[in-house]
C-alpha cells in the first residue's frame, strides 16, 4: 500500500467520504497485539502513561494555533488542561486541507476536533463502565478522569487508554453545550510562550539537520528573468563554498558550509541575466493597466435590484492601492535533505502538502515518499502560503547530494516575494432627495492572483473575493463587478487579501456619501444596517444585525460623537471577511500633513472566541499590521523589478508610532469565524475618514504617507 | 580565516572564522545560538540583538574580530532557567505571537533597563523603536517593561 499505513488510508478513505477525520479504529498490530496508545482518531493519543497529545493539523505562525486549537478539543475531552500535550502534525492524508490561511484554521477544525475529543470521552467512560461492571450512565468524565460516585471510584484516562483502544469508536456523539464549557471561552496562556522568551523556540531557520551545508540564491532581478551565463571563480575562491550551481532556469545556489561563507559566495558570483520580456516594467504601466481595466465591464460579484432604474444625484470616486509585501520577521528558509528515491523537509509552512507534492515533481521522487516536517514560523502572513523555498532548498540538496538549508536574506525576500495585487476601485453611487443611496456600484479591478497560479475561478472569479468583497448593506440597487487584469509582477496572497482593498474602496466610498448627504457617518451607516437582513454573497449569508452590532459597539466605546481633545477627530468603517465582522473607530490629529494616530478601539464578531486572549493578540497586531498597510507599504517597479530591499525603504510601524488598540468581541455562541485578517480592513479607511474630518480633504490611495 | 576567543553567556569559546564574519553567523551556525535571530542583516530590525559589555549590539552589524575577548551575552545567556525579571513579564503580558522577534526585543529592553531603571514611556519608545516586529505586539512589550521597571527595582 503505496506509502500509507493502514491506519492512513482507511482514515484518509473515511475523511474523503465525510469531509472530516473521526471514523473507526484500526488496529496497528495483527490480532491479539495489546494496544499501547488510545487513538481514536487523528488528532488524539492518550498513554498509559497518561500523557495526553493532541495534534495540532495547522501550522504555527504566531496566531496561536498550538493552543486554540487543543483547547476546543480538550474541552470536549473533559480533559485536565494542565496534562495537555501538544504535537505539529506534518504533511498527512489524515486531516483533509491542511492549508493555514483564509483565518480558517479554528472555523475548520472547530468540528472535527470537537467531535474528535468527544468520541474519545465517550469511549473512556465506555471502558471504565465496563471495567468496573456498572452503568456507564453512572460514570462521568471529568479534569482527564472517569468517575463513578456511587462506588467512589475513578481511574485516569492513561488507565483506560488500553481498554478504551480496543472499542469502536462511537459516531453521533453528544456535543457539548456552550454553558457547560471550562476551557473554550477562557483567556488561557498560551503554550507556547515561555519557549519564546528563552530562545529555545525552534523556528524554520533555527533547524540543524547533522552534516548540513548552508545554501543562498542568486535569483533573476527581473520578474521572469533568467540566468544567461555566470562565473562562479570568484566564489569558488571563498572559504568554504564547495558547490555553484544553476538551480532552475533563473537561480544559482551557492552552497557553502556556513550562511556567511553563502553570502559571500554570493556577493562575488558573476552572472549575467537574460531579462526577458518584463525590464521595462514598471509601477506606472500597472496602475494605466488597471485604470484602462476600469472603463471594461467586469463579470458580476454581487447584484440587487437594477441600477438603471435609478435617478438622482450622483457621486463618483476611484481608489488606488499599491502593491504590497508580507515582510515576516523570520526571512524564508527550509532545509531539505533529498536520498534518492525519497526527500525529507523542514519549512516553517502554511501548506505541507502542497510542499510535498511541489517537492515531489520538483525533484522527481513519489509524494508518498517526501516527509514534510512543519516547523515553527516567524510569521506567515500569508507569504508561506507558497512553496518557492520549500522547492528551492529539495533542488539544491539534490544538486550536492546531502542536507541542506537554504536561507533567503531580507532584500531577497523583498525583491522576489508574491505581492498583494495593487487595484483600481471605480465607486459611483445615485442618493434620493433625503440623501440615501438608491444605487451603489463598485467596479473592482485587480489582476488574479489564483488565475496567475493557473488556477482561474469558475466563470473567471478569483475565489478570494467570495470572501472577500461582499457587499453588507442593504442597497435597493448594487452591483460589485470583477475586471480581472493581468501582471507579470508575482502575486501572493497576503493577511486579509483582497478584503483590504475592497474595504478600503467601499468604506471611504461610504464616508464620502455620508458627507454628500450632510449625515453622520456612523449614523449613515446604520440606517444602511437598520433593517434585519440576510444579504447572500456566494456561499455565505451576512447579516446586518451583527454588522450593526459590531459597529455600535465600537462607536460606544469609542465615545462616538462624544467631545475629543482639541484638535482630535475621529473616524469610522466597518467590513465583514472570512465570514467575521469588524469595525474600527480610530482618533488621530494632525501634524502638517501626517496624521498622528492616538486609539484605535475595534469590535468583532467571530461567533464564538475560543481563547479572548488571542483573540486580543489577533486584534492589537492586525491594527499594527493594518498600519503598516495604510501609511507606509508600498513596493514600487522599476525596470521589471521591485525597488525596496529592507527595513529601511519598506518601513513597519515601530514602537515609537503606534496608537493605544483596544479590541472588544461580541459575546457569541454561533460557530467561530475568522480572526487574524478580518480586522485589518476596517483600519486604513477609519485612518482616512478621520483625516477627511480633521481637514475636509479626502484621501484616495494607498499609502497614506506617500 | 582566524582564530577568536569568544567569551559568550560567561563561557570561552574558540572559533574559527573569517573575520568578518558578523556575530551573528557566530553565534547562530558555529556555536548553535539559534535564540538570536537574522531579520534583516543591516541593523534595522533588532531581531539580533545581543548585549556586548552590557550594551544593546546588533550582532548582524558586528564583525567577530571586534568582539573578541568581550563579554557577549545572548538571550540563552540572559538569565539561569528564564527567570529574568524581563521574561517573566513578558510571560505574565503574554506578549509574544510568532515570537521570531522577542529575544531581540528581551535583550534591548534589558539593556535600556539595566541603565535607566525607571525609564518614561517616552524613553521605552525611543529605545525600543530599534526593533521591529511584524504581529503588532508592541504594546504588550511596553507592558512587560513598565511591569518590571514598577515593580522591586
Amino acid at each position: 500500500m503505496s506509502g500509507l499505513s493502514r491506519r492512513e488510508f482507511v482514515a484518509a478513505g473515511v475523511a474523503a467520504g465525510a469531509g472530516l477525520v473521526i471514523g473507526f479504529y484500526l488496529p496497528h498490530g495483527s490480532k491479539g497485539e495489546r494496544n499501547e496508545v488510545f487513538s481514536p482518531n487523528a488528532y488524539l493519543k492518550i498513554t498509559p502513561e497518561n500523557n495526553v497529545i493532541v495534534v495540532v493539523p495547522r501550522s504555527e505562525m504566531g496566531q496561536g494555533v498550538r493552543t486554540s486549537l487543543p483547547m476546543i478539543l480538550a474541552e470536549e475531552l473533559e480533559a485536565d488542561w494542565k496534562q495537555i500535550q501538544v504535537e505539529q502534525a506534518g504533511a498527512s492524508t489524515l486531516f483533509g486541507d491542511q492549508t493555514t490561511g483564509g483565518s480558517a484554521s479554528v472555523r475548520t477544525t472547530w468540528d472535527p476536533m470537537r467531535k474528535a475529543g468527544a468520541a474519545a470521552r465517550e469511549m473512556l467512560i465506555s471502558a471504565a463502565a465496563l471495567e468496573w461492571g456498572v452503568p456507564r450512565v453512572a460514570c462521568k468524565a471529568q479534569y482527564g478522569a472517569v468517575l463513578h460516585e456511587a462506588s467512589n471510584r475513578h481511574a485516569s484516562y492513561g488507565d483506560l487508554a488500553t481498554k478504551a483502544a480496543t472499542l469502536q469508536v462511537p459516531t453521533d456523539v453528544p456535543l457539548k453545550t456552550p454553558k457547560d464549557y471550562k476551557i473554550v471561552g477562557k483567556p488561557i496562556p498560551r503554550l507556547d510562550t515561555p519557549t519564546k522568551v528563552n530562545g529555545s523556540a525552534e523556528y524554520g531557520l533555527d533547524f540543524h539537520a547533522p552534516e548540513m551545508k548552508f545554501a543562498v540564491l542568486a535569483r533573476c532581478p527581473v520578474f521572469g528573468g533568467k540566468v544567461a551565463s555566470f562565473d562562479d571563480k570568484e566564489s569558488r575562491k571563498i572559504s568554504g563554498v564547495s558547490y555553484v550551481g544553476k538551480i532552475g532556469e533563473s537561480s544559482i545556489a551557492v552552497v557553502a558550509d556556513s550562511v556567511w561563507s553563502a553570502m559571500e559566495g554570493r556577493r562575488v558570483l558573476q552572472v549575467s541575466w537574460d531579462e526577458g520580456q518584463n525590464k521595462d516594467l514598471n509601477t506606472a504601466m500597472v496602475m494605466d493597466s488597471l485604470r484602462q481595466g476600469a472603463t471594461k465591464k467586469g463579470v458580476t460579484l454581487y447584484s440587487t435590484g437594477d441600477l438603471g432604474k435609478v435617478s438622482g444625484r450622483r457621486i463618483e470616486a476611484a481608489y488606488e492601492l499599491p502593491f504590497m509585501a508580507h515582510a515576516a520577521m523570520e526571512p524564508g528558509n527550509a532545509t531539505a535533505h533529498f536520498q534518492g528515491s525519497k526527500c525529507e523537509v523542514w519549512a516553517p509552512t502554511q501548506v505541507p502538502q502542497d510542499i510535498r507534492d511541489s517537492v515531489a515533481q520538483a525533484v522527481g521522487v513519489d509524494p508518498d515518499n517526501v516527509k514534510v516536517h512543519v516547523q515553527l514560523m516567524g510569521g506567515g502572513f500569508g507569504r508561506r502560503l507558497e512553496h518557492d523555498y520549500g522547492v528551492e532548498a529539495a533542488q539544491v540538496s539534490k544538486a550536492i547530494n546531502g542536507p541542506v538549508k537554504v536561507i533567503w536574506t531580507r532584500e531577497d525576500d523583498m525583491r522576489n516575494s508574491t505581492y498583494r495585487p495593487a487595484s483600481h476601485h471605480k465607486l459611483s453611487a445615485v442618493l434620493d432627495g433625503q440623501g440615501w443611496p438608491v444605487a451603489f456600484n463598485h467596479r473592482l479591478v485587480a489582476p488574479s492572483i489564483s488565475a496567475q497560479k493557473g488556477q482561474p475561478g469558475e466563470g473567471g472569479i478569483d475565489p478570494d473575493l467570495k470572501d472577500e468583497a461582499a457587499l453588507i448593506y442593504s442597497f435597493p440597487n448594487a452591483l460589485v463587478e470583477y475586471i480581472a487584469t493581468e501582471t507579470p509582477v508575482p502575486l501572493g496572497w497576503m493577511r486579509s487579501v483582497y478584503a483590504l482593498q475592497v474595504g478600503f474602496a467601499n468604506e471611504c466610498f461610504i464616508d464620502e456619501l455620508a458627507t454628500a448627504a450632510g449625515k453622520d457617518p456612523l449614523a449613515y451607516r446604520l440606517h444602511l444596517l437598520a433593517k434585519d437582513e440576510d444579504i447572500k454573497y456566494f456561499d455565505a449569508t451576512w447579516k446586518t444585525a451583527r454588522m450593526r452590532g459590531v459597529l455600535q459597539m465600537a462607536a460606544d466605546k469609542a465615545g462616538w460623537g462624544k467631545p475629543l481633545p482639541a484638535g482630535h477627530y475621529h473616524g469610522i468603517a466597518c467590513f465583514g471577511c472570512f465570514s467575521t465582522y469588524c469595525a474600527q473607530v480610530v482618533e488621530l490629529s494632525m501634524d502638517g500633513d501626517q496624521p498622528r494616530i492616538h486609539h484605535v478601539v475595534g469590535a468583532i464578531d467571530c461567533g464564538q472566541v475560543i481563547n479572548p486572549n488571542i483573540l486580543e493578540q489577533q486584534i492589537q497586531g492586525g491594527v499594527i499590521y493594518g498600519l503598516t498597510n495604510a501609511l507606509r507599504a508600498k513596493i514600487t517597479i522599476e525596470k521589471g523589478r521591485v525597488v525596496q530591499g529592507n527595513f529601511d525603504d519598506y518601513a513597519p510601524i515601530r514602537m515609537n508610532e503606534i496608537p493605544k488598540v483596544e479590541g472588544y468581541f461580541v459575546d457569541s455562541t454561533e460557530p467561530p469565524t475568522g480572526a487574524g485578517e478580518p480586522p485589518i480592513p476596517p483600519l486604513a479607511p477609519a485612518i482616512c475618514n478621520a483625516i477627511y474630518a480633521a481637514t475636509k480633504k479626502r484621501i484616495r490611495a494607498l499609502p497614506i504617507l506617500s | 580565516m582566524a582564530d577568536f576567543s569568544l567569551r559568550v553567556n560567561g563561557s570561552d569559546r574558540k572559533v574559527s572564522v573569517a573575520p568578518e564574519t558578523p556575530l551573528l553567523w557566530v553565534l547562530r551556525d558555529t556555536l548553535q545560538l539559534t535564540g538570536t535571530k537574522f531579520g534583516c542583516g543591516a541593523g534595522l530590525c533588532g531581531a539580533c540583538t545581543v548585549h556586548v559589555e552590557g550594551a544593546a549590539t546588533r550582532s548582524c552589524s558586528t564583525p567577530v574580530s571586534q568582539v573578541a575577548g568581550k563579554n557577549i551575552t545572548t538571550i540563552e545567556g540572559l538569565s539561569a532557567n528564564s527567570q529574568h525579571p524581563l521574561q517573566l513579564a513578558w510571560i505574565a503580558e503574554e506578549v509574544p505571537q510568532c515570537g521570531y522577534c522577542q529575544s531581540g526585543q528581551i535583550m534591548a529592553a534589558a539593556a535600556l533597563l539595566a541603565k535607566t531603571p525607571n525609564p518614561s514611556e517616552e524613553q521605552i519608545n525611543t529605545m525600543m523603536a530599534a526593533n521591529i516586529c511584524r504581529c503588532g505586539t508592541y504594546e504588550r512589550i511596553r507592558r512587560a517593561i513598565q511591569r518590571v521597571a514598577g515593580g522591586a527595582r
